[in-house]
């Protein structure tokens, strides 16, 4: 196995997902298989290769900048009506730290 | 012909002559809706409102004979991976149940700029994951050619109502073949730009160096008229691309005859289904018939393309969806007395299966001891693949290849095994991690009437060529070879 039990668990942490024993035990087996299968790219010597985050096109290096100008910007109102719990300025969460 | 399967330039005749009022045709396409969708499970939500404001002003412009934009009354639908102000837009997810957006997207918007009506949200795997819309939080989208077997995913939706007639053009999203695979599947057109050619301002992220957002339509003409609106930079996405936009209509008419095709072979090898490599074999035939110059050649690290996909997705889609956490939109378990439980709780309950299953492998190959081993690993590899390409556009104009190695398969029929469905994007994933451009394009169907669609693949920027091509194609019977 290239994964372990405690291996799973400890990348739920790491993801925050609360999971059942049965999702357990399944995303153990379905992960191994996985990364058993994605181990062929070890076949590959790729010493002298450049990593390749995204495919960039031929452009200036400013060309992502805009203007240091102020725009306008998703009215407060209709951005918290999505929220599940909110007061007319803030999102509420639950408690996150003890008092 | 059969009335609902019009084209766009038919419809604008019939607006322009007045003998079809855009809202008519509105009417026609929710009515149509109305009694296939419970079937087909191609839309999610509807936005009739909206449709009808469209429709109306689109009828008050031909009233007052002004002007009409480019792409007045072309009812379309949107994939529900993007975002739409007011109407509902959950990426097939419940952890986004209910959620209206604040904004739209800038493809939607430059849509309905140009006259389009949109009618609502189609079906897609949750987070457009998924290679057969049976991911999709709600329920499963049917292929209209054949109830018992999906339309491919993970814009199964967008490429079933169009395939259906429930709407003209649809707006898919192309993260690993979400919209070649199901347009092949569906028998439609459909179209990934280059990566930067579309703005991706409002598209709900899956894999940020991957994603795309592009057009189906049920002829070439009508995926050209679409991108044409919807291509080009926008200040709201850094990585859209400042490149003119070519006029791809006018492209269209230009020769195809001299152009210099290659066909891999690494993509006919093993897996390739029989009556698919018949059928891409007449395709590759038509173009030569057609005036092109056919070439065997290489791309020698395809066999590597989908481990590293499912490493660089995994990742960044672990990322993205950090965001998905209770607190700005969406669902949130109730009842949780603490923010981290909070946090655990919804995201265990809001997401499916194959979004944890993804969450969980992006997770693992970033964390610490094996980011270097998987991730850095697969990085290099995609370097690899993307010069491939580099390399094979050297010699040839344009690549011909199948689009998926088979045509539809059954609902339920790879669910069991999350491999198996991983390989189902074995001949489009290649086109994402390269970043060039790719259309599908029927070719005929399978003994039992199943839709075969054949893939070109194009040079950074050159959607022109592959619109071209695909045209004469279709001008040529391609389309019912």
């Amino acid at each position: 196995m290239k994964i372990t039990r405690q291996d799973v668990e400890y990348v739920t942490a790491l993801a925050h997902l609360d999971l059942s024993e049965e999702e357990i035990t399944r995303l153990q087996r379905e992960l191994d298989s996985i990364l058993t299968y994605v181990d062929q790219l070890n076949r590959l010597d790729t010493t002298t290769v450049a990593p390749m985050a995204q495919v960039l096109y031929q452009a200036p290096p400013d060309v992502a900048l805009r203007a240091d100008q102020e725009g306008k910007c998703l009215e407060r109102p209709e951005v918290l009506a999505a929220a599940p719990d909110a007061t007319d300025t803030f999102v509420k969460v639950p408690k996150v730290i003890e008092r | 012909m059969d009335e609902s399967r019009r084209s766009y330039p038919e419809i604008r005749t019939l607006l322009e002559q007045r003998q079809l009022s855009a809202r008519e045709l509105t009417e026609q396409h929710f009515r149509a809706i109305e009694q296939r969708n419970s079937e087909l499970g191609a839309y999610l939500w509807l936005c009739r409102e909206r449709a009808f404001a469209q429709a109306d002003a689109v009828d008050r412009a031909v009233r007052a004979r002004a002007p009409l934009p480019p792409l007045a009354g072309l009812p379309v639908a949107i994939k529900d991976v993007i975002l739409t102000r007011g109407v509902k837009t959950t990426a097939g997810s419940r952890i986004l149940e209910g959620y209206l957006p604040p904004y739209d997207a800038t493809a939607v918007a430059r849509l309905e700029q140009a006259g389009a009506i949109i009618l609502g949200k189609t079906n897609c795997d949750e987070f457009a994951m998924g290679s057969s819309t049976e991911n999709s939080g709600y329920f499963p989208c049917r292929n209209p050619h054949a109830l018992d077997r999906v339309p491919g995913g993970s814009s199964g939706g967008s490429a079933a109502a169009v395939a259906a007639n429930l709407a003209v053009a649809a707006l898919g999203s192309d993260t690993g073949g979400s919209i070649r695979q199901p347009a092949s599947f569906c028998g439609v057109v459909g179209l990934m730009g280059t990566y930067g050619r579309v703005s991706r301002y409002g598209l709900i992220a899956f894999a940020s160096s991957l994603d795309h957002i592009g057009p189906f339509g049920r002829t070439v003409r009508d995926v050209a008229a679409v991108l044409g609106v919807i291509a080009g930079r926008d200040p709201n996405d850094s990585t859209s691309a400042d490149v003119p936009v070519p006029d791809y209509l006018a492209e269209l008419k230009k020769p195809v005859k001299g152009m210099k095709l290659g066909v891999p072979r690494e993509y006919f090898g093993p897996g390739l289904d029989a009556e698919v490599k018949a059928k891409i074999e007449a395709g590759i035939r038509k173009f030569g018939e057609l005036g092109c110059e056919v070439v065997e050649i290489s791309l020698p690290h395809t066999e590597y393309a989908i481990a590293c996909y499912y490493i660089v997705c995994t990742a960044e889609a672990s990322s993205n969806l950090a965001r998905y956490d209770g607190v700005r939109y969406g669902f949130r378990t109730p009842g949780a007395d603490e923010l981290d439980a909070m946090y655990r709780s919804t995201r265990g309950r809001g997401f499916g299966a194959e979004v944890k299953r993804r969450i969980m492998l992006g997770t693992y190959v970033l964390s610490a001891g094996y980011y270097e081993a998987y991730y850095r690993k697969a990085q290099k590899v995609r370097q690899l693949i993307y010069q491939d390409f580099v390399k094979a556009f050297q010699r040839v104009d344009a690549l011909v290849t199948p689009t998926s190695p088979t045509p539809a398969f059954r609902l339920g029929e790879k669910t069991a095994d999350p491999l198996q469905m991983y390989l189902a994007d074995i001949y489009t994933v290649t086109g994402d991690l390269a970043g060039v451009p790719g259309i599908s394009v029927p070719c005929g169907k399978s003994k039992q009437g199943l839709p075969i669609g054949i893939q070109l693949m194009g040079r950074h920027f050159d959607e022109a060529r592959l619109l071209r091509l695909a045209h004469a194609f279709e001008a040529a019977g391609g389309f019912e070879l």
